[in-house]
């Protein structure tokens, strides 16, 4: 049987599947995918890997005793033992206070995240791809470091009240580092996309290149409160502690941000500079996403932030259930909105500022306020009088990225940009913030 | 390293319960199958000879096979509820090869026939090859000799999968209910449990069965403070431990009293939460620090992880070479410094050594992913830096003819690559207490437990937090404090430091989960300390208004 099946074909699985159970309730999910990577460093090609992997998952429930077993072999008598072992292992299970009934039918938006172009790339387009870069690095005689690593395939499920869920999807992402063979400089550049053919690995590796050039001769600055231009890859790695916190749950239990006293939520209340709105849409064209969440509740339009004002947080299906909410499912996908200014038009209204390109090593330091510290890295640069005029040693910083969309100037147009910390991909505008806290200096480059 | 998993986990802050990371291709299995044993050792070694010669007839100059069998169990709990309980294994093989010069990697799920083994080996041959067109350097390994047939089994006393999953339930309800009793709002405990059973053979002639164990009971407490809608945390103060279920079962002598108390080679859970809800209701009303410079005493408990992202990580090197640069980083710690022999690293009573031979140590083995026995090798000495952390295709640049022993893999399917060993300061040499370190400091924080941490890519500036912080003053301790972070840089850091306690307090902390490498694999590792003070370091303060 194929790896990566067809709709039909993962339909008919599927039904094969619920067709052994004897349990009360029996959810199934399966996925098949191909992935592959090429890296190095030096200049020179490191490691490899291909994966295959293909996997079912068979829930099985007796009342609120549930267990689950997984196989990767789909033949009849393989199918047969997995749904088998799943109710075993629920008979065994202690009683889970927290289950809740599985679904029925259910209506997906349409998502087109599936892309032949990302699903045929071979060793050899890969190394070609990791080529051009390589030879640009090369000529210019520094010194790069990269990563290649494309994924495609499918998930699906089904389950005994007749849900049936199908969707494909795929993915590249590259990044890179290319520093200066005296290693006073380095710049990076990070680029992800559903669709190979929209990679351009000599675009990406030429910015690289000037923030690695631009970046050489750092001087040192005070540390201290400053206007910050920060780039969508900067960005990204703070607001996603704000995502991260964004559950129901631990915002009634009091122990979130998004907690206040006397046992309320910040929901409905305004957070931020109302010029922040931050969604999820799975049917976005620049960052499709599964319609639908593993436990397949539908993904659908969802405001997390609009205007400034906290107007959704995500729930499991109990918690919903026990306070009367609607089951709404954390998102597949982040967006936020952007403004009309360029980055050209950020730098040039700034009287004294920094441009901040990436971040490195966030970690949140008081969950209360969602403080984060972490390091500029790879291509920070001071601004006058509207120019950039040298590039800065790095800075640490300290900042709640709520009090710094508090502090908001201005919003650029949102970009497909890779989360360094967690390899998520989001929509994210370059943003102007004043008052950006810096800590202290770093002499790492 | 990466702990967001385990925040995540935990459920601190982030939307549900995820699992943290299992090795590649884990599949549920029943708590009995954990007991079973895996594979007879002489069908082991049947299949790796079939995937050397197969690999050997297609152009091989070197290989090595790994068959592993990676079992994990997980119990978490909140409060009086049961959330999950985990048990899984993964099993399979990698292939490494030389061939043309060049490393070649495959791995294959559930291969048990010579057959497979020779396929994966061909595989691994393939790639090589291919990936040698790109290649200007080819590999230079370091000679090891073969040691035969030989096995490593880590010195546990209790195989923690052997206790039944309810006792295991019932200690950690048992803790959770104490920790409501004494003033928490939420908490969350768990125990994880690890047995990598790991068979390695080489074309040098070593055939190495080796069975290690890992144990971490882990926890949090919450205190919520209705009226102002603060909340407070503690986490438990056990280290993640190379040992079984023994760790659970805590006497006296493990114990280390004082301010709050502390632990060895064995952990009393009970006592630790009763202590910890205690505690985190404390810090509502301790003192939010002023900030400014202070000599710091820094708990074991703590010191730990400052160990292990300033010294362990920099002098690793691979990352002094650059074959981290695009995502974990490089190092201030460059070959030049080392080769000078006089890069103070520290003060003189900083030595720090590695050590893969430390019993109860999350790093000890026998021998490394390639066949390499291990041992212990100073890094820095009387504060100089003196060397690296190596593997068998580094050990040249660095002028030795053995490899130090760092190779690690997380799985079967993942290459193995240098990782770290443990890294630990060693103990003062002249008899010194906690108490008499105290005694001498005028203005000072007591630092216990690790909190918040970051570093910058060359490992210069880092920033940390801790779980209690209390403040000294003319040699007493004063109280609690709380929005303590410390910042310092690594060389400026190591200098400040001018006592270290005795090896009557020597103590292990550490970590499951310290990640490197693209695609990321996680390795477990322990830094050893006695309590040290350093002089004159930065202190912020890390409230905020909003």
């Amino acid at each position: 049987m194929a790896i990566i099946l067809t709709e039909a074909e993962a339909k008919t699985l599927l039904t094969k599947v619920l067709s052994y159970s004897k349990a009360d309730e029996c959810e199934v999910n399966i996925l098949g995918e191909e992935r592959g990577n090429l890296r190095y460093a030096r200049n020179e090609v490191s490691t490899s890997g291909s994966l295959i992997n293909k996997n079912l998952a068979v829930q099985s429930a007796f009342g609120k005793k549930v267990g689950v077993a997984t196989i990767d072999e789909f033949d009849d008598a393989s199918i047969e033992k997995v749904v088998r072992r799943s109710e075993e292992l629920a008979r065994l299970a202690p009683e889970n206070p927290e289950y809740v009934s599985v679904l029925g039918p259910q209506q997906y938006l349409k998502s087109t995240g599936f892309f032949d172009t990302t699903a045929q790339i071979t060793p050899d387009k890969r190394a070609e791809a990791v080529d051009k870069s390589l030879q640009l690095s090369r000529e210019k005689n520094l010194v790069a470091a990269g990563f290649l690593q494309d994924q495609y395939g499918y998930t699906a499920m089904m389950n005994s009240k007749g849900l049936f869920a199908y969707y494909p999807s795929s993915n590249v992402n590259f990044s890179l580092t290319v520093r200066t063979s005296d290693g006073k400089g380095s710049g990076y550049v990070a680029r992800g996309y559903s669709d190979f053919s929209k990679l351009d690995t000599a675009e990406a590796t030429r910015i690289a290149i000037q923030k690695g050039q631009g970046s050489a001769e750092a001087r040192a600055i005070e540390p201290g409160k400053y206007t910050v231009i920060l780039e969508p890859t900067a960005a990204v790695v703070l607001l996603e502690n704000i995502f991260f916190n964004m559950d129901a749950r631990s915002a009634d239990e009091g122990r979130s941000y998004f907690s206040k006293a006397g046992g309320k939520s910040r929901l409905g209340d305004k957070i931020v500079d109302e010029r922040v709105t931050i969604y999820s849409d799975p049917t976005n064209p620049e960052l499709p996403a599964s319609p639908w969440s593993g436990d397949g509740r539908p993904q659908e339009k969802t405001m997390w932030i609009e205007k400034g004002v906290a107007k959704n947080l995500s729930y499991s299906r109990y918690w919903a259930q026990k306070t009367g909410k609607k089951a709404i499912p954390g998102p597949n996908n982040v967006i936020m909105m952007g403004g009309n200014a360029t980055l050209e038009d950020m730098i040039k209204s700034t009287q004294r500022g920094i441009l901040v390109t990436k971040l490195w090593y966030i970690r949140e330091v008081d969950p209360q306020t969602i403080l984060l510290t972490g390091l500029t890295r790879d291509g920070t640069f001071y601004i006058e009088n509207g120019k950039i005029k040298h590039p800065i040693k790095n800075f640490r910083f300290n900042e709640s990225p709520i009090i710094m969309l508090n502090n908001l100037e201005s919003l650029g147009k949102p970009e497909r940009v890779v989360s360094t910390e967690t390899d998520q991909n989001y929509l994210i505008p370059p943003m102007k913030i004043r008052e950006f806290t810096f800590t202290s200096l770093s002499d790492a480059v | 390293m990466n702990r967001r998993h385990f925040n995540q986990l935990l459920g601190m802050g982030t939307a549900g319960i995820l699992m943290p990371p299992l090795p590649a291709f884990s599949r549920p299995v029943s708590p009995e199958m954990l007991l079973e044993p895996g594979l007879d050792v002489a069908v082991k070694k049947r299949l790796a000879d079939a995937a050397m010669n197969a690999a050997k007839s297609k152009g091989a100059t070197y290989t090595d096979v790994r068959i592993g069998r990676y079992l994990n169990q997980f119990v978490v709990t909140r409060e009086d509820k049961v959330q999950n309980i985990v048990n899984t294994e993964s099993y399979g093989v990698g292939v490494r090869v030389i061939a043309d010069g060049c490393w070649g990697f495959a791995a294959v799920v559930d291969a048990k026939s010579e057959a497979d083994l020779a396929k994966a080996a061909e595989k691994a041959v393939a790639i090589a090859k291919a990936n040698a067109k790109l290649m200007k350097q080819p590999v230079q390994l370091a000679p090891q000799k073969g040691y035969g047939e030989v096995s490593w089994k880590a010195p546990i006393q209790k195989n923690a999968f052997e206790v039944p999953i309810k006792e295991k339930v019932d200690l950690l309800l048992s803790v959770n209910n104490a920790a409501l009793k004494n003033g928490a709002n939420y908490v969350n405990s768990i125990l994880f449990m690890v047995n990598e059973q790991k068979y390695l053979a080489t074309t040098d002639g070593t055939y190495a069965d080796q069975d290690i164990h890992r144990i971490w009971p882990l926890s949090t407490v919450t205190a919520i403070d209705a009226k102002t809608g603060k909340f407070e945390t503690r986490q438990g103060l056990s280290a993640p431990v190379g040992m079984g279920y023994e760790y659970l079962q805590s006497n006296p002598a493990d114990k280390i009293t004082g301010i709050t108390t502390r632990y060895n080679k064995g952990y009393d859970m009970l006592e630790d939460i009763t202590a910890a809800a205690k505690q985190a209701r404390a810090k509502h009303a301790a003192k939010s620090v002023e900030a400014g410079k202070y000599d710091l005493v820094l708990d074991p408990s703590h010191l730990w992880l400052t160990i292990h992202e300033s010294v362990g990580h920099p002098l690793e090197l691979d990352r002094v070479l650059g074959y981290e640069a695009n995502f974990a980083g490089t190092s201030f710690a460059t070959l030049d410094k080392w080769q000078s022999k006089s890069f103070n690293y520290g003060s003189k009573q900083v030595n720090l050594f590695a050590d893969k031979t430390q019993v109860g140590s999350l790093g000890a083995v026998g021998y490394d992913d390639e066949g390499v026995q291990t041992k212990r090798w100073d890094l820095v000495k009387d504060g100089t830096l003196v060397n690296y952390q190596a593997i068998r295709d580094q050990a040249h640049i660095i002028g030795e003819n053995e490899s130090q022993g760092c190779c690690y893999a997380d799985s079967w399917s993942s290459v193995q690559f240098q990782r770290m060993a443990n890294v630990s300061l060693a103990p003062g040499k002249t008899p010194l207490s906690v108490q008499d370190m105290i005694k001498d400091v005028k203005k000072g924080i007591y630092i216990i437990g690790d909190g918040s941490f970051s570093i910058d890519q060359q490992r210069y500036n880092f920033q940390f937090g801790g779980q209690l912080y209390y403040e000294i003053k003319d040699g007493q301790i004063a109280g609690m404090l709380k929005d303590v972070a410390y910042q310092s840089n690594t060389q400026e850091f190591w200098n400040s430091c001018v006592a270290v306690c005795d090896e009557k307090d020597y103590r292990l902390g550490g970590s499951f989960f310290d990640g490197k490498g693209q695609p990321p694999q996680s390795s477990a590792v322990s830094h050893g300390s006695s309590t040290a003070r350093f002089n004159g370091v930065n202190v912020i303060n890390t409230a905020r208004k909003i």
